[in-house]
C-alpha cells in the first residue's frame, strides 16, 4: 500500500525539498564555507522577535474567529434545510480566488477614513489584517467540516437529545467530538494559510506589521540578505513540522469510524435553537459580502455616472488599454492552468490520501504513514519566495531543466492545492469503518473492488469538493504565478495586477471588474460543482 | 452505511466524460513553445510591469528572424536579485527592467556583459560609472514626483504645495500619503530624492517631520496610496497629495473635460532610468544585443509611453499627443550616483524603517 505514495513523495521530493533545500543551504553557505551559527545571528535581531510575535499571534487569533464563525456557518449551510444555501455555499468560495492584491485594495477601500467603514478607524490596524486573513479562510472550515457533517447520522444525537440532554451538552459531548478530526484538519490549514499570508499583510499592514513571510519576501528580493532569509525559512519549517505534530496527536486522539446517514434525511428545518448560530453565520457572511460588495459597486461606478462600462472594455482592445491581452483569453489561461493544476493535485492528493487513511500494520508502519501525513502539509507551511527563488536555482539543469517550462506554474499551484485535498478527503476515508473493507476482502473483492464498492461511494462527494477546492485555489493564485508564468500568456490574477497598478480612474474600475468576472466565474464553477452533488442524492 | 446507488453507472458515466473534457483541456494546455524554424529564441527577463503590443514585437522577429520569449521576475529588486542567484546559469539571455537604483548591485556581481550599441539614442541617460556604463544601455526613464490634487486644492482655497519643505507645512498637514521605500519603488525613489536634497544628515529629520509632525500617511505599494487613498485615485480617497510619476496627470482628464485636474511637483523629482544588458552566459548573445538595438529603434521607443507609462530615451522619438501636452518631465531631478545607492541603500531603508516604525 505504501507503495502508492512513492509517486506523490518524488513529486514533493523535486519540487518543494529541494529547491528549498537549495535555497537554504546558499544561504547558510557564506563565502565557500558552511556556517549555520552566522545565520541564527537574525534571529536575536530585536526586529526578527517582533515580527515572529506578530505572526504568531495574528495567525492564531484570525484560526480562533475562523473556527467561532465558521462552524456555526457550516452547521447552518449543511444542517439545516434553508433556502438559497446551495448559492451561498458556492458564494463562500469567491475569496479564495481573490488575488490578494485586490482583497486589499477592497478592505482598504472600505476601511480608509474615507471608505464606508473609516469611523471605525480600522484602517492599518492588527484588526483589520485578522479579518482579512479570515475573509479568505472561512471557505477552508466550511468545505473541510461540512464534507463530514453533511452525512453524520443524527441519531446518535437524537438518541442523546431523548435521554434529556440539553442541545449545548448534545453539541459538546456528541457533534463536537464526532467534527474533531476535521476540525482540527480544518484549523491547521487555517493557522498555515494565516501564518504565511503575504499580499494581504503587505496591504494592510502598511508597513508598520511585518509577518515572518513579508520579512522573507524583504530580505531575499529587496536586501538579497540570504542567510537571514534561510535562518527565518528554517524556523518555519521548525514550527510548522512542530504544529502538524500536535495536530496529529490531537487528531488521531480522537478519530473514529462514523455512523453515516444520507443527505436528505440529515438537513433538518430551522428550529429556535438555532438563532446563535444563525446570528454567528449572518455575521460571517457579512464578513464576505462586504468587501465583495464593495468591488461590485466600484467596478459599476463609471465617470460619475453608473453603467457596465468596464465590462465591456475588458472585452475589447482599447487603443490606451494597459491589457496585453484581452480578459477573455485571460479567463483561457487561468482555466487551463487550473485544470492542470486540479487534476494533478487531485491524483497525487487522492494517493496520498488512500494510503494515509490506512491503519498501519504495527508501530513503525503507523509511525511512517504519520509523518508521510504530515509531511504533505508543509509546502502551506514554508515561504513562497523561498519556494520560488529554489525553483530557478535547483531546477536548472537537466534531467530537471524545467525552470522556464510553462508546466511549471500547474505545478506550483498543485503543490498548494494538494494538502487541501489531502486534509478534505482524508478524515472521510478515515471515518469509514475498517470492518466494511475487511468484510468485503473476506468475500473475495480485489483491492481495488474494495476501494470501489467501499470507499468511493462514501468518497466521492469530498473529492468533488476538493476538486472544487483545488480549482480555485489555482484560480486565484498569483504569487507563484507571476513568478513563474510568461507574459504572453497571463491569467486572470495577473492582468488584474497590471490593471491596478497603473493610473488613471478606468484601469482601477477595469481591475475592479476583472476581479468580479473572476468572483462570478468562482460561483458559478462551485454551484456546479454543489449540482453535481446535489442531483446524486436522490439516488442514495 | 448505503449500498451502491442506483444511479451509479450514470454517475461514473459523468465522472468519465467530465475527466474526459478535464484531460482535453489538459493536454491542449502545455502552451506549445513557437515553433522555431531552427533559430534560436530571444528570452528577455524583466518585471512584471511588461508590457509591449504584440506587433511591435512582431516587427523584431521579421527583422530579425528571432522569436522573443519575455519572462516577467517580479519587480526591478526580485528582478535583479533572481539573475544574481542564477549567475552563471541565467534565465534569459537579456534582461530590460534593471533601474538606477539596482543596476550597480547587477555589475558588482558580474552578471552582465558589456554591450554598448552603435547607435545609443540614450547616451544622455548613461550612469555615471563607466564600468556600469558599459554593460548597460538606458533604454527608458520616469521621474517619480509628488502629484497633487489640483480640483481639491481649488474647493478648499488652499495653494497646491510645490516642494519637499511645503510637504512638512502644517498647512498639509495629513494630506500626503506615499507608498513605502522598502515595499516599492517609486517609494524608494522618493527618500533617495529627500536623501540628495536634504544630505545624510538631513534627510532623517526631514521624514521624522513628514511622518510624525505632519502625519504622512505610508502604504506598501503604489497602487494603495493612489488609487484607495488619493482623492483623485479610482477609489475616491482622502488625501489630495501622493506620490506619483510625471506622467500621471494625464490620466486624470476627466471624459467631459481636456485638461487633467491633478499635476506633478517637478522640484520633487527623482529619475528611475532603466536599462537593458546582456546577460553574462547568454544563450543567445547575437539574439540579446539585436533586441538591445530594437529597443533603441523608433518603433519600441514610440510605443513605450503608451504600453510601459515611461519616457523614451531617445529625444528624436515621437510622444503621444496628451503626453506630450499634459506630461512633463522634469528638468532637473535629484541625482544621486549608482554606487552610492547601491552601496548605502539597505543602511538608508533600515534607518527609513526604524524612524517610520516608531
Amino acid at each position: 500500500m505504501i507503495a502508492l505514495a512513492t509517486i506523490p513523495v518524488a513529486t514533493l521530493l523535486v519540487f518543494f525539498v529541494l529547491p528549498v533545500g537549495g535555497m537554504v543551504t546558499r544561504g547558510l553557505w557564506v563565502e565557500g564555507s558552511f556556517e549555520p551559527l552566522g545565520a541564527l545571528e537574525v534571529l536575536t535581531r530585536s526586529r526578527t522577535h517582533r515580527v515572529l510575535w506578530f505572526t504568531a499571534w495574528s495567525a492564531a487569533v484570525a484560526t480562533l474567529i475562523t473556527l467561532v464563525l465558521g462552524l456555526p456557518l457550516t452547521f447552518v449551510l449543511y444542517r439545516v434545510r434553508l433556502p438559497g444555501r446551495q448559492p451561498l455555499r458556492a458564494l463562500l468560495m469567491v475569496p479564495f480566488v481573490m488575488p490578494t492584491v485586490v482583497v486589499g485594495v477592497a478592505f482598504r477601500t472600505l476601511l480608509a477614513p474615507s471608505g464606508p467603514l473609516g469611523a471605525l478607524g480600522l484602517d492599518g490596524t492588527p484588526t483589520a489584517i485578522v479579518a482579512a486573513m479570515v475573509f479568505f479562510n472561512l471557505a477552508v472550515v466550511v468545505r473541510t467540516v461540512g464534507g463530514l457533517w453533511e452525512h453524520l447520522d443524527p441519531r446518535r444525537e437524537q438518541a442523546a437529545a431523548a435521554l434529556g440532554a440539553s442541545p449545548w451538552q448534545v453539541l459538546r459531548t456528541v457533534t463536537l467530538p464526532a467534527l474533531a478530526p476535521a476540525v482540527v484538519s480544518a484549523a491547521s490549514v487555517v493557522f498555515l494559510f494565516c501564518a504565511t499570508a503575504f499580499g494581504v499583510v503587505l496591504t494592510l499592514g502598511g508597513l508598520r506589521y511585518a509577518t515572518v513571510e513579508t520579512e522573507i519576501y524583504l530580505l531575499t528580493t529587496q536586501f538579497l540578505d540570504l542567510r537571514a532569509a534561510a535562518a527565518l525559512s528554517l524556523l518555519q519549517l521548525v514550527v510548522v513540522t512542530g504544529l502538524l505534530t500536535a495536530a496529529h496527536l490531537g487528531r488521531s486522539r480522537r478519530e473514529q469510524s462514523l455512523d453515516r446517514s444520507s443527505a436528505r434525511s440529515v438537513a433538518r428545518q430551522l428550529r429556535r435553537s438555532d438563532l446563535p448560530a444563525l446570528a454567528a453565520s449572518l455575521l460571517a457572511l457579512l464578513l464576505v459580502l462586504a468587501p465583495v460588495a464593495a468591488l461590485v459597486v466600484g467596478s459599476l461606478k463609471v465617470g460619475d455616472g453608473w453603467g457596465f462600462g468596464h465590462y465591456r472594455a475588458l472585452g475589447s482592445r482599447r487603443e490606451d488599454s494597459p491589457l496585453l491581452v484581452p480578459v477573455s483569453e485571460a479567463l483561457v489561461n487561468s482555466w487551463k492552468v487550473a485544470v492542470d493544476a486540479a487534476l494533478l493535485a487531485m491524483v497525487l492528493g487522492c494517493l496520498v490520501s488512500v494510503v494515509v487513511s490506512r491503519t498501519g500494520r504495527g508501530r513503525r508502519e503507523r509511525r511512517t504513514l504519520a509523518v508521510l501525513d504530515g509531511v504533505f502539509m508543509l509546502p502551506l507551511g514554508v515561504s513562497a519566495v523561498t519556494l520560488g527563488f529554489g525553483f530557478l536555482i535547483t531546477l536548472d539543469r537537466p534531467p530537471l531543466d524545467l525552470r522556464s517550462s510553462p508546466l511549471l506554474v500547474p505545478i506550483a499551484q498543485a503543490m498548494v492545492a494538494l494538502p487541501l485535498v489531502v486534509r478534505t478527503v482524508t478524515p472521510v476515508l478515515r471515518s469509514i469503518d475498517p470492518r466494511q473493507r475487511q468484510a468485503a476482502a473476506a468475500l473475495g473483492a480485489s483491492p481495488l473492488r474494495v476501494l470501489g464498492t467501499v470507499d468511493l461511494p462514501t468518497v466521492w462527494r469530498p473529492l468533488l469538493a476538493a476538486t472544487g477546492f483545488a480549482l480555485a485555489v489555482s484560480l486565484g493564485e498569483f504569487g507563484a504565478t507571476s513568478f513563474l508564468s510568461r507574459a504572453e500568456q497571463p491569467t486572470m490574477p495577473v492582468v488584474i495586477y497590471q490593471l491596478i497598478g497603473h493610473p488613471g480612474a478606468d484601469n482601477y474600475g477595469m481591475a475592479l471588474a476583472a476581479s468580479v468576472v473572476l468572483a462570478l466565474l468562482t460561483t458559478l464553477l462551485m454551484a456546479v460543482v454543489e449540482r453535481l452533488r446535489f442531483g446524486s442524492v436522490g439516488a442514495f | 452505511m448505503s449500498v451502491l446507488p442506483a444511479r451509479m453507472p450514470t454517475v461514473v458515466v459523468g465522472c468519465v466524460v467530465t475527466l474526459g473534457l478535464l484531460a482535453g483541456c489538459a493536454l491542449e494546455s502545455p502552451p506549445e513553445d513557437p515553433p522555431t524554424d531552427a533559430v534560436q529564441p530571444v528570452v528577455v527577463a524583466t518585471h512584471d510591469s511588461w508590457n509591449m503590443s504584440k506587433k511591435v514585437l512582431r516587427e523584431f522577429t521579421d527583422e530579425t528572424g528571432y522569436d522573443v520569449v519575455v519572462q516577467p521576475s517580479g519587480d526591478a529588486g526580485a528582478l535583479t536579485n533572481k539573475l544574481v542567484l542564477t549567475k552563471g546559469s541565467p534565465i534569459a539571455d537579456v534582461v530590460y527592467g534593471i533601474d538606477n537604483t539596482f543596476a550597480s548591485r547587477a555589475v558588482d556581481e558580474g552578471v552582465l556583459a558589456p554591450y554598448t550599441p552603435s547607435d545609443n539614442a540614450g547616451a544622455d541617460f548613461e550612469p555615471q560609472a563607466t564600468d556600469v556604463a558599459e554593460q548597460v544601455t538606458p533604454i527608458d526613464y520616469s521621474d517619480v514626483c509628488v502629484n497633487v490634487d489640483d480640483t481639491w486644492f481649488a474647493e478648499h482655497d488652499l495653494a497646491p504645495p510645490e516642494t519637499f519643505e511645503d510637504l512638512i507645512d502644517p498647512a498639509y498637514k495629513g494630506l500626503f500619503v506615499t507608498p513605502g521605500p522598502p515595499t516599492s519603488s517609486p517609494g524608494l525613489a522618493f527618500l533617495i530624492a529627500t536623501i540628495s536634497k536634504f544630505g545624510e544628515g538631513g534627510w532623517q529629520d526631514y521624514w521624522q517631520a513628514l511622518l510624525l509632525d505632519n502625519e504622512a500617511q505610508v502604504t506598501s505599494g503604489w497602487s494603495d496610496a493612489y488609487q484607495v487613498d488619493f482623492t483623485a485615485g479610482g477609489g475616491d480617497g482622502d488625501r489630495p497629495i501622493v506620490l506619483s510619476y510625471a506622467s500621471s496627470p494625464p490620466f486624470t482628464i476627466p471624459e467631459d473635460g481636456d485638461e487633467p485636474t491633478t499635476s506633478a511637483l517637478l522640484d520633487t523629482c527623482f529619475r528611475q532610468v532603466e536599462y537593458a544588458a546582456v546577460l553574462e552566459g547568454a544563450e543567445n548573445p547575437e539574439g540579446a544585443q539585436a533586441f538591445i538595438d530594437f529597443m533603441l529603434g523608433s518603433s519600441f521607443q514610440e510605443a513605450l509611453p503608451d504600453n510601459m507609462y515611461v519616457f523614451p530615451v531617445d529625444p528624436e522619438a515621437e510622444l503621444p499627443e496628451l503626453w506630450a501636452k499634459y506630461a512633463e518631465p522634469a528638468s532637473d531631478p535629484w541625482p544621486m550616483p549608482e554606487s552610492q545607492i547601491a552601496e548605502l541603500r539597505a543602511d538608508w531603508l533600515r534607518a527609513w524603517a526604524e524612524l517610520a516604525g516608531q
